[in-house]
């Protein structure tokens, strides 16, 4: 299928044929025997030992925010093996496509390759991850038994596996946007991307939008309105904090994306002109508006993983964050001016010198809370006690990567040189560099740090810090060579190249995405390994890093409930405050403890959710409609549940409470 | 957070609380309010986009019909009548809840959907008529803004009309528990909303289009 067929769409099938099917594609043929067999081993494996009821009762149904969170995390390390394929696959392309050589992908392929390659990284890998953080620490940070809205995020969870799953069937069924991962019109619209692709692309980020929406609401009421008492606004751990801003950051950002989406949408499925050429459209509009969506969402994702830098710094320092006060003022300002500078991604569109003036301005100035940031981190470390466990030398390998993706992104910010440099490999250097060195080191440390709490065992260390060293030296030959290829000029997204000179930088490109595979593959043997001697690598504590805020002081894993009585907070450190002070847990005297009931109706919304985005991508339109009825009776029908909540018995958690006591003593007894 | 128990800093030698033994359970739903009200301005920012598109691009007829000639005020403002008014009745159901009276709720509730209804009515004869006239949204960038916007809140007021036929049922099933007063108290958040939303519309479109 090198050219998108034109199809007259017929009523049963909508615009779907047989020649939708990618059968004359030899990679596409591979990797779907691939996906296929190890599917059906996955799905084989959970008939033979009977998982599929243990899963839906246990998990895909429940409203805890544990195993939310858990599952968000499964479906990023999931989505980051596609979006790494991607990677590798246009790195080998850039890499071999030299001296007259066309590579090995077609060009419609190759599009659709970098195309969804940023989409899935940014959506579906760094968003679920940071959500799934924030969805597991949270709550429990803030001492609550759940988030506010227990139903909601078990249905914000599915959105998203419903957007992702979205996405995963455009390679295999038609294709995906070839128009780059924010899909600018005109290119995107109906005359020069007549086929699926773009409809793949609005409908799985709409569905998956909803989530993240929903998800965002649910996070500010939890820490707004669930914290334990005595826990003051400057008394809330900084992840906490940083979570607070992401998810206001959410709120206020994403509803732009999904009215600009839709209005696409609109461009393409029923004639309208909003970011047409013709009949007084504008497609300068629809740049402005992702991009006042898409530059807040760098700083959604970048923000929790600083929360997370600092637990990890105080942690493994042994200190009390430096400049606390300091981090949330840096946090905030860092929230607000996320907003005032999304015209730095476009400065030539030619609005002038005294726009681009403040743009640029606005955008360098966010440099200087996050510098603030960058001194606290060291003034924390200074004169601590530092175990450099595998989270700490995430964050070292943070501090030192993302002060230069930072200056980078300073140059850019001097709107005569983004004239030079706009488009080229030397803002893709930047932003991975910052999205990389930032958001995913600090996804790395959350999860090393944070895996023991949620699992019960610490993570293997020698496995991780190979891991660690083929992610940090895979990164920067990865991504060096692209600051040197986009100050010679070399713009993004190319497929081909003529000058013969430039052919050893994307030679040692290629060889830093090998290493970063050998990076993934270590942190996924860490898992596996982790999980197999994971009886001793037992944490019987509930606190094995000797760590400060309240998560640590329940068992790991915790109960469903989290905590028999809700902590009573005085310090910022409020476990470390605890520890100091003489805490004694409490023994007897347990009550039953209210919850929230399970709900299948989450993933039933969601698949319905699918099947609607599904037939309106392939003008199914008795089947759009179908499922949007569906989707209507049901959410109706589950309003009329109002048995949405039960006791767990006094009895069941101290049997929970008693097993921890004679874990601890028996942990006393082995260490004394 | 509803507890016995005081975080003030004990007694000099007593040992300080670390967990509430007494503690009440939050009530459910006690942050349903907040949370709806943050779903409502994160709604808001949609009518933002739109608001903001219907600034760019609102007078960009591409040689087609203006706002002078398509817009018939004197059929807006009976129309705007309609919501103004189904926001009072939504206003009197919520003071019959206030004092339990099941059926004088359901009275004015069902009197707030007929006035939904009504403002939908004359908002589709609107359009029908404008895109016979040959004013259709794909005419130009002005009307695909401008229906994207007004069609936008008609849909809102649709569901929200679904959601109140819903409700209704659920008062008559259950009566005025605080499970429905929940509901209820958030769709009159909704309906009020989509009044000020309108007021907007009826302002920055009907009455400065027809002044321009």
């Amino acid at each position: 299928m090198n050219e998108s067929p034109i199809i007259e769409p017929s009523f049963l099938l909508g615009r779907f044929t047989l020649e939708a099917i990618p059968y004359h594609e030899p990679i596409l043929v591979v990797t779907f025997i691939v996906v296929a067999l190890g599917g059906l081993a996955v799905l084989g494996a959970l008939t033979y030992f009977r998982l599929w009821g243990y899963l839906w009762r246990e998990w895909f149904t429940s409203v805890d925010h544990k195993k939310i969170g858990i599952m968000y995390m499964v479906l990023g390390i999931i989505m980051l093996l596609r979006g790494f394929a991607d990677a590798i696959m246009m790195r080998a392309q850039q890499a071999l496509a030299f001296g007259g050589s066309e590579g090995y992908l077609p060009s419609h392929h190759y599009d659709q390759i970098f195309t969804a390659h940023g989409v899935i990284m940014i959506f579906f890998v760094a968003m679920p991850m940071v959500t799934g953080l924030m969805n597991f620490v949270v709550p429990l940070q803030i001492g609550a038994r759940d988030v506010s809205f227990p139903f909601l995020n078990n249905f914000s969870f599915w959105m998203t596996v419903s957007g992702a799953v979205l996405v995963m069937s455009s390679l295999f069924v038609g294709e995906f946007a070839k128009t780059g991962w924010l899909a600018y019109p005109p290119l995107s619209g109906i005359g020069y991307s007549p086929y699926v692709g773009v409809d793949y692309y609005i409908w799985a980020l709409q569905i998956a939008g909803v989530g993240t929406l929903l998800s965002g609401v649910n996070l500010i009421c939890t820490i707004v309105k669930m914290r334990a008492p005595g826990m003051t606004m400057m008394k809330m751990p900084i992840f906490t904090w940083t979570a607070l801003c992401t998810n206001v950051l959410i709120v206020a950002a994403f509803p732009v994306l999904t009215a600009v989406l839709a209005l696409l949408a609109a461009d393409r499925y029923l004639g309208f002109n909003f970011f047409t050429n013709d009949f007084g459209g504008n497609p300068m509009m629809y740049v402005n508006l992702i991009w006042i969506w898409g530059h807040p969402e760098v700083y959604i994702l970048i923000l929790p993983a600083f929360g997370i830098f600092s637990e990890v710094t105080s942690t493994f320092a042994g200190k009390r964050l430096f400049g606390y006060t300091s981090m949330v003022y840096a946090t905030v300002v860092i929230t607000i001016l996320s907003y005032l500078v999304w015209l730095h991604h476009f400065f030539t569109m030619g609005s002038g010198a005294s726009v681009n003036s403040f743009f640029g301005i606005t955008t360098m100035i966010i440099s200087i809370p996050t510098g603030a940031k960058m001194f606290n981190w060291l003034f924390t470390m200074y004169r601590g006690r530092i175990r450099f466990e595998l989270p700490m030398m995430y964050t070292i390998a943070f501090m030192l990567t993302f002060v230069i993706g930072g200056m980078t992104g300073v140059l850019l910010a001097v709107p005569p040189a983004d004239f030079v440099l706009h488009n080229s490999l030397f803002l893709v250097a930047h932003f991975h560099n910052v999205i990389i060195g930032g958001v995913l080191f600090g996804l790395f440390a959350g999860i090393a740090f944070w895996w023991p709490k949620a699992f019960g065992f610490t993570l293997d260390p020698f496995w991780g810090k190979l891991s660690f060293w083929f992610w940090v030296t895979g990164f920067y030959f990865a991504f060096m060579p692209l600051y040197v290829l986009g100050l010679m000029g070399v713009t993004r997204r190319l497929r081909v190249f003529d000058d013969p000179s430039l052919h050893i930088w994307f030679i040692i490109a290629a060889f830093g995405a090998f290493l970063i595979a050998c990076g993934i593959a270590c942190f996924l043997i860490q898992i596996a390994v982790s999980i197999a001697r994971r009886e001793r690598l037992r944490d019987t504590t509930g606190d094995p890093w000797n760590a400060r805020t309240l998560e640590w002081a329940t068992s790991s894993p915790p109960p469903a409930y989290n905590f028999a009585f809700t902590p009573v907070v005085h310090d910022l450190d409020a476990w470390w405050d605890m520890k100091q002070r003489g805490y004694s847990r409490p023994l007897a005297g347990f009550k039953p403890i209210h919850m929230p009931r399970n709900s299948g109706t989450g993933p039933i919304l969601a698949g319905l959710s699918f099947v609607l985005g599904f037939a309106l991508i392939w003008y199914i339109w008795w089947l759009a409609a179908l499922a949007f009825v569906a989707l209507i009776v049901t959410v109706i029908a589950h309003t009329f549940n109002y048995n949405r909540d039960f006791d767990i018995p006094a009895a069941e958690v101290t049997r929970a409470e008693e097993a921890r006591t004679a874990l601890l003593a028996q942990t006393a007894r082995v260490t004394a | 957070m509803s507890t016995a128990v005081t975080t003030a800093a004990t007694a000099a030698g007593e040992a300080p609380v670390f967990y509430a033994v007494d503690e009440h359970p939050h009530p459910e739903g006690h942050s349903t309010p907040l949370g709806f009200w943050i779903y409502l301005m994160s709604d808001c920012l949609i009518f933002a986009v739109l608001f903001a598109i219907y600034g760019v691009l609102g007078t960009n007829y591409a040689a087609g019909p203006g706002p002078r000639e398509l817009f018939d005020l004197n059929l807006v403002a009976l129309n705007t009548s309609m919501l103004l008014f189904s926001s009072i009745t939504y206003g009197f159901a919520m003071l019959a809840m206030a004092k339990d009276q099941k059926g004088a709720t359901l009275a004015w509730l069902a009197i707030t959907g007929l006035f939904g209804l009504a403002f939908l009515g004359i908002e589709l004869y609107e359009f029908h008529h404008l895109i016979s006239e040959g004013a259709t949204p794909q005419r130009s960038a002005f009307l695909s803004s401008f229906f994207a916007l007004v069609g936008t809140h008609g849909l809102h007021v649709t569901f929200g009309t679904i959601w109140l036929v819903t409700l209704m049922v659920q008062v008559v099933q259950r009566g005025l528990v605080v499970a429905n007063k929940r509901r209820l108290m958030c769709l009159s958040m909704f309906w009020h909303f989509l009044d000020v939303v309108w007021i907007g519309v009826f302002t920055f479109v009907y009455l400065m289009g027809v002044l321009r």
